[in-house]
């Protein structure tokens, strides 16, 4: 084992799969001599080139479809997009080609493409920065989604949607990056499906993704102290999701709270919560709380800033409305 | 070239001809649905690039890529007609399965990496094949087609200055049939030789008459083996026209009859006929019996196999989403 940041592994991830395999390249804007953003690809140029590890000019929608073009004969492209908030550009590559050139082509070309990029609120980086967007996402046939929420995932899923044949969102977060945690040294995958348990309890299911797991897990040790035994589940994949986990920790708990850090309108939450509807509604003791940000563009403002976004207290408030004790 | 070739591609253009017009009649009897655009008055030119690129099922062929406006494109590469047909009446045997349709036209087996509704998309796709290209260190080229109205995309300026910065072997065809929909290209468009557009990334380029076939292959061939050789992009601009309207339901209102009549005047069939007739290699009545083949065929084998086979059947409504099967080493799920 061996203490690693999420940025961290991120950069092993890329490391070991471009010497795995020489069409696996990275591409971005300042992942190359400067070592990227986040220093996911630091010290990648000067070991694999600059064929490899790409200095992209400031153009998302075309270098997104490059990497495109360039997995659909073959390469295993991984995209860094500096923030989600400029993924937006790339929206047009991404979901009008990369999503739908396999269904569009009977099954006869797939576009294996990684597109990685932080998405949620740092600190007072105000609207045009802050923009969270894995709904979206979601919301996309023929993309996968994935919320890495620490090192061990921000590793071993990279790993799996390098060697995934479908194209792959992985959201990161910007408050995340210098998150450590033991992972191991030898090499391992984690996989692209599947809810985690992350905390075991009977009396409340609190559902998170990405930073707003940590949230819940805050929470949960909070509800502890009131005699309140919360299971929580990260979904560390929103698209496909994992309904089963959802119903099975549901219909042991009989209460269910999601949190998400996007706004709610047509969110994370409605869609869990329209899940547990159609799973296992007759499990349910007490109405479904979400929790979520404002519906307000992520204001400049600190005192501001901190109101529009949740919180663990706002978790832990839901969480106790949920048991009825507010 | 000698005669044998000169005939084939002159009954090349007949038989593209007769195709679109048979999937306008197709169209009329709803046979087939959805946006339909044509070919016709344009052959010329993806009859003339394509046929002095490396086309095959080979292992080491060009990539082509274009819009919507794809039939002939996948056809000439080397898609089989009565798939092409077929995808075009949603059948479970055409070139996409049922699942494109008239403007996703896709055949990898013959390196047709597909026809985009985007305006625009297939620019950076078409850098993408020859980073691909050019990574493997084959000689290989992608060529991507594409409108004069495309040129107004963001992509198209993102991408050129990708192309050529990092030299990527990539031959950007222009066809330039001076409207978008029904809008002339003066009307929105500042430098309307578009040629003259890439010069801003420093890019190599030519103008060139698209309706006749000779002037196409001999400038192509300049530009492929341009690219071909290493030296980078290329931008290749042929004007020409579309005969008819942009797709089924235009009724051609923004542009005048005398314009169209002159424009006739040049079809590409008609040049290359005459010019063969000309030169003794093929006599009026040849054509006539080529005519009469091509008809024949399109009735009797492309049409008859585009009726006849199978529809997708509903079950498979959410196959080719993802992966069909996928690894579980990486896909999961996980184990608790
Ligand atoms: C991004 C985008 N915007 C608008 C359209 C609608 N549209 C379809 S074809 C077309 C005109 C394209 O003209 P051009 O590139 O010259 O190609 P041509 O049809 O003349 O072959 C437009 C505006 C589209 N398909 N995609
Ligand atoms: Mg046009």
């Amino acid at each position: 084992m061996a203490e690693t940041a999420y940025w961290e592994a991120i950069r092993r991830a890329h490391d070991e799969e471009m010497a795995n395999d020489p069409m696996v390249i990275a591409m971005g804007e300042d992942i190359g001599v400067a070592g990227g953003t986040y220093k996911a690809t630091l010290g990648l140029y000067d070991k694999y080139g600059p064929e490899r590890v790409i200095d992209t000019p400031i153009s998302e929608n075309s270098y997104t479809g490059i990497g495109i073009g360039a997995s659909m004969v073959g390469m295993r492209p991984i995209i860094e997009i500096m923030s989600i908030n400029f993924a937006l550009l790339a929206l047009d590559t991404l979901i009008n080609a990369a999503a739908k050139i396999r269904y569009m082509s009977g099954g006869r070309v797939q576009c294996p493409i990684v597109m990685r990029t932080p998405g949620g609120t740092a600190h007072q980086l105000a609207a045009q920065h802050s923009a969270r967007l894995a709904r979206m996402f979601m919301s996309t046939s023929g993309l996968r989604v994935v919320t890495p929420r620490g090192p061990l995932d921000a590793y071993g899923m990279l790993k799996s949607a390098v060697r995934c044949n479908d194209p792959v969102i992985i959201i990161e977060h910007e408050q995340m990056y210098n998150l450590k945690e033991d992972i191991p040294e030898e090499e391992f995958f984690r996989p692209l499906e599947g809810a985690e348990i992350v905390r075991e309890g009977t009396d409340i299911t609190l559902i998170g993704y990405n930073y707003s797991v940590h949230l819940c897990l805050e929470a949960a040790r909070r509800l502890e102290a009131d005699g309140i035994d919360a299971e929580v589940i990260d979904l560390r994949a929103l698209k496909p999701l994992d309904r089963e986990t959802i119903r099975k920790s549901v219909e042991k708990t009989h209460r269910v709270l999601v949190a998400e850090e996007d706004e709610a309108p047509v969110g994370v939450g409605s869609e869990i919560i329209a899940t547990v509807n159609e799973e296992c509604f007759y499990a349910l003791d007490a109405q479904p709380v979400r929790i979520h940000a404002a519906d307000v563009p992520v204001p400049y403002n600190a005192r501001l800033e901190k109101a529009a976004i949740p919180s663990a207290d706002d978790v832990y408030e839901g969480a106790l409305k949920v048991m009825g004790r507010i | 070239m000698n005669d044998a070739d000169k005939k084939r591609l002159l009954r090349e253009m007949i038989f593209y001809r007769r195709f679109e017009d048979r999937t306008f009649e197709a169209y009329m009897e709803r046979k087939i649905g959805g946006f339909l655009h044509l070919y016709s008055g344009q052959e010329a030119v993806a009859t003339g690039v394509l046929e002095k690129a490396r086309l095959g099922r080979g292992t080491d062929n060009d990539y082509v890529i274009t819009g919507y406006r794809d039939h002939i494109h996948a056809i000439k590469t080397g898609a089989p007609p009565r798939e092409v047909m077929a995808e075009l009446f949603g059948k479970e045997t055409g070139s996409s399965r049922g699942r494109g349709g008239s403007m996703h036209i896709f055949d990898p087996s013959v390196n047709f990496m597909g026809g985009y509704a985007l305006v625009g998309q297939p620019f950076p796709l078409a850098a993408g094949l020859a980073l691909g290209c050019k990574h493997r260190g084959t000689d290989q080229i992608a060529i991507c087609f594409l409108g004069d109205g495309a040129n107004n995309q963001g992509t198209f300026h993102e991408t050129m200055n990708m192309a050529k910065v990092w030299n990527l072997p990539v031959l950007f065809v222009c066809e330039n049939n001076q409207y978008a929909i029904g809008t002339r290209i003066e009307r929105t468009t500042a430098v309307v030789d578009q040629y003259k557009r890439v010069c801003a990334y420093d890019m190599e380029a030519s103008q060139h008459d698209g309706m006749d076939i000779d002037i196409v292959m001999e400038a192509a061939e300049k530009a492929i083996d341009f690219v071909r050789s290493g030296k980078g992009p290329y931008f290749i601009e042929f004007m020409t026209y579309r005969f008819r309207g942009h797709s089924m339901s235009d009724s051609k209102g923004y542009r005048t009859k005398e314009e169209e009549a002159e424009w006739e005047k040049r079809d590409p069939i008609k040049i290359y006929s005459r010019r063969l007739i000309e030169a003794g290699i093929v006599t009026p009545e040849d054509i006539k019996a080529m005519e009469r083949e091509i008809d024949d065929e399109i009735e009797n084998d492309i049409v008859k196999f585009a009726e006849e086979s199978p529809e997708p059947r509903v079950e498979d409504l959410d196959k080719y989403v993802l992966d069909d099967n996928p690894d579980p080493r990486w896909i999961g799920p996980l184990q608790q």
